[in-house]
C-alpha cells in the first residue's frame, strides 16, 4: 500500500516543479525586487537574493503614500470602490439570471446555459471592445439616446467616467460571477424546497428562508472570484477612459513595472496587493476545498 | 429578465462582428457589407496587414504550445492529487490551485521580473509567453480531470487489478481510455483560454512580432482603427468556438457512445467534463 500511494504520487513531480519554478520562485523574485536596490546610474531594479540584506525603502515610500488622500492610497481606495460597485452590480444582476435558469430553466436549460457560458469564451478585450465602439462619440449608443429624445447631442461615454469603468467591470467578469452561483443554485436539493411549501411557507419565504441561506456560500465564492481579477484589472480603464481620474491599481503597477526607474516601487505595490487579497484567496481554496470534500462523500 | 441579460451580454458582440464586415472605415455606422476587412484590402486587411496577420499566428503558436506542455502536466498533477493521500497532497492541492487566484497582474510582473533578473536563459516573447501560459493553465486542467476522475472513482481500476493488472497497466488500459473524453476537453480549453489571454501575453512579449491579437485590441482601440481590428477579433472568436464546440461534441459523442447521462453543456458550464 506504500509503494502504491508513492506511485501516485510521485505523478505530481513534474507538475510541482513546473509550478515551484515558474509559480512559487516568481513571488519570491517580486519581494527580492522589492526589497531590492537601484541601480544608481542606469536606474534599474537590482534585486537583492538574501533576505538578511532586504531594503525596506521601496515599502516605507510606499507605506508612506497610503493614507486616504495620498498618491497610492486614492488609488487603493478608488480601486476597492469600483471593486465593490461592480461586484454589488453583478450580483443583483447575476443572482436572478442565476436562480431563473437553475429553478425555471426545464426544457431550455441547456440552450439558456449555452449562452450563459459564451461570454466566457469570448476574449475579454473583444468584449470591451465592442463597448468602445459602440460608446464612441458616433456610436450605436449615443445615436440610440438621441433617436429616443433622451439625449439632444451625442455625449462622450470614454472620456473618463467612473460609471463606464464600472459598467465595464460588471459586462467584462459577470459571466465569472453568474457560472458558480448557478452552480451552487442549482445543487439546492428541491426537496427541501418542496418541504418547505408543504409546512406552509409562501413562495417569498421559502426563497427567503431556504434557497438563500443555502446559496449563501455560492455567493460568497462568486463574488470573490470576480472581485479577485477586478482588483488586478488595468485593461478596463485603459480602453474605457482614457484618463487617469479612473486609475485602478493595476494601472499603477502597470506604469511602474514596464520599464521605467521605478520597478521597485511596482513590486512593492504588487506585494501589498497580494497581502490585501491573501484573505480573500486563501478563503476561496479553502470553501471550494471543501466543496469538494462534500461532494466526493 | 434573463433574456434581457442574454440580449446585453451577446448584442455588443454580433454588433462588432456586424462591423467587421463593413464596406466603409466606420466602425459604428453601417456602410454596405464586404469581406475587405478580412483578406481584401491589400494593406489594412488582416490576411494582408502583416502585423494583424502576426498577431494572429503569434496567438495560435503560442495557444498551441501551451496546451501541448500544459494538458500532460495536468492530467499528471491531476491523478497525483485525486488518488495520493498522503501529508504532502494538501500543500500540493494548495499549489496547484494557487494560480487560479492569483490576478494576472501578480502572475504577469512576478514571470516578468523572474525571466528579466533570475531565469535569463528564458527570453521575453515566445518562450517566456509560453511558459506563463502554462503556468496558469495547470491549475484548469487539474480542475477538468480531477472532477472527471472522482465521478469515475477508483472501481474500474480495482476490478482490473483483481483481474491481474498491475497498477501502471490498470492506469494505462483502464482509467485513460476512461478520461480520453476529460483530456480532450481540457486540451480544446486550454487552446481557448490561451487564445483568449491578454495581461501575460503583454507582459512577457518582447517586441511587434511577439504581440498577440488581444495585445493588438488593446493598443489599437482607442486609436483610430480600422473594422481591421474587429475582423481580427472575429477570426479569434470562431477559432475559439469552434475549439469549444468540438470538445463539446467529442465529448457528448463519447458519453453517448458509453451510454452516460447526456448533461453536456451543464457539465461543461462547471468545469465537469
Amino acid at each position: 500500500m506504500r509503494s502504491r500511494q508513492w506511485f501516485w504520487a510521485s505523478f505530481s513531480l513534474p507538475g510541482l516543479a513546473w509550478l515551484s519554478l515558474f509559480f512559487l520562485v516568481p513571488f519570491y523574485v517580486i519581494l527580492a525586487v522589492a526589497m531590492g536596490t537601484v541601480d544608481p546610474i542606469f536606474r534599474f531594479p537590482v534585486p537583492v537574493w538574501n533576505p538578511l540584506e532586504w531594503n525596506t525603502q521601496a515599502f516605507e515610500l510606499v507605506l508612506d503614500e497610503l493614507g486616504p488622500s495620498q498618491t497610492y492610497g486614492t488609488v487603493f481606495i478608488r480601486t476597492t470602490a469600483y471593486v465593490a460597485a461592480a461586484v454589488a452590480l453583478s450580483l443583483a444582476i447575476g443572482y436572478p439570471v442565476a436562480y431563473y435558469i437553475a429553478r425555471h430553466g426545464g426544457r431550455w436549460k441547456g440552450l439558456l446555459l449555452l449562452g450563459l457560458v459564451a461570454p466566457f469564451w469570448i476574449s475579454y478585450l473583444m468584449r470591451m471592445l465592442a463597448w468602445v465602439n459602440l460608446l464612441q462619440e458616433d456610436g450605436l449608443v449615443n445615436r440610440s439616446l438621441m433617436w429616443l429624445n433622451v439625449l439632444d447631442a451625442p455625449r462622450n461615454w470614454l472620456d473618463g467616467r467612473a460609471s463606464t469603468v464600472i459598467l465595464g467591470l460588471v459586462y467584462g467578469y459577470i459571466p465569472f460571477l453568474i457560472l458558480p452561483l448557478y452552480a451552487s443554485l442549482d445543487r439546492i436539493d428541491r426537496n427541501l424546497l418542496e418541504a418547505a411549501r408543504d409546512l406552509g411557507a409562501s413562495r417569498v419565504q421559502a426563497f427567503r428562508r431556504v434557497t438563500l441561506p443555502l446559496s449563501k456560500a455560492g455567493i460568497l465564492a462568486g463574488c470573490v472570484i470576480v472581485a479577485l481579477p477586478m482588483f488586478g484589472d488595468y485593461y478596463t480603464p485603459d480602453l474605457l477612459s482614457g484618463s487617469p481620474k479612473t486609475s485602478l491599481i493595476g494601472n499603477q503597477i502597470n506604469l511602474y513595472i514596464r520599464g521605467g526607474p521605478q520597478v521597485t516601487l511596482g513590486a512593492a505595490l504588487v506585494v501589498v496587493l497580494m497581502v490585501l487579497l491573501l484573505v480573500f484567496m486563501v478563503y476561496y481554496l479553502i470553501s471550494t476545498a471543501r466543496l469538494a470534500r462534500e461532494l466526493d462523500r | 429578465m434573463t433574456l434581457a441579460y442574454m440580449v446585453w451580454a451577446i448584442v455588443p458582440i454580433l454588433v462588432a462582428i456586424r462591423f467587421s464586415f463593413n464596406e466603409g472605415r466606420s466602425r459604428s455606422t453601417a456602410q454596405g457589407w464586404s469581406t475587405r476587412w478580412y483578406w481584401d484590402d491589400p494593406d489594412l486587411s488582416v490576411w494582408n496587414d502583416p502585423s494583424l496577420r502576426q498577431a494572429v499566428y503569434q496567438s495560435l503558436e503560442l495557444a498551441s504550445l501551451a496546451m501541448l506542455v500544459a494538458v500532460p502536466l495536468g492530467v499528471l498533477l491531476a491523478l497525483a492529487l485525486t488518488r495520493w493521500r498522503g501529508r504532502g497532497s494538501g500543500p500540493a492541492r494548495f499549489v496547484s490551485l494557487f494560480p487560479l487566484v492569483t490576478p494576472e497582474i501578480v502572475m504577469g510582473t512576478a514571470l516578468f521580473l523572474t525571466f528579466v533578473h533570475l531565469f535569463h536563459f528564458v527570453e521575453l516573447g515566445t518562450p517566456a509567453q509560453v511558459i506563463g501560459h502554462v503556468t496558469f493553465s495547470i491549475s484548469f486542467v487539474v480542475i477538468i480531470v480531477r472532477s472527471r476522475l472522482l465521478s469515475i472513482g477508483p472501481e474500474f481500476e480495482e476490478a482490473a487489478m483483481d483481474l491481474g493488472a498491475s497498477p501502471r497497466q490498470a492506469l494505462r488500459m483502464v482509467l485513460l481510455p476512461l478520461l480520453a473524453p476529460a483530456i480532450f476537453a481540457s486540451f480544446m480549453i486550454v487552446f481557448a483560454i490561451s487564445i483568449d489571454d491578454f495581461v501575460i501575453s503583454a507582459f512577457l512579449s518582447s517586441d511587434a512580432r511577439t504581440e498577440t491579437v488581444p495585445i493588438k485590441i488593446y493598443s489599437n482601440a482607442r486609436g483610430a482603427p480600422t473594422p481591421a481590428l474587429n475582423a481580427v477579433a472575429s477570426v479569434m472568436l470562431v477559432v475559439a468556438l469552434l475549439a469549444i464546440t468540438l470538445a463539446v461534441v467529442v465529448v457528448r459523442l463519447v458519453q453517448r457512445g458509453r451510454g452516460e447521462r447526456a448533461r453536456t453543456v451543464e457539465d461543461f458550464a462547471q468545469l465537469n467534463v
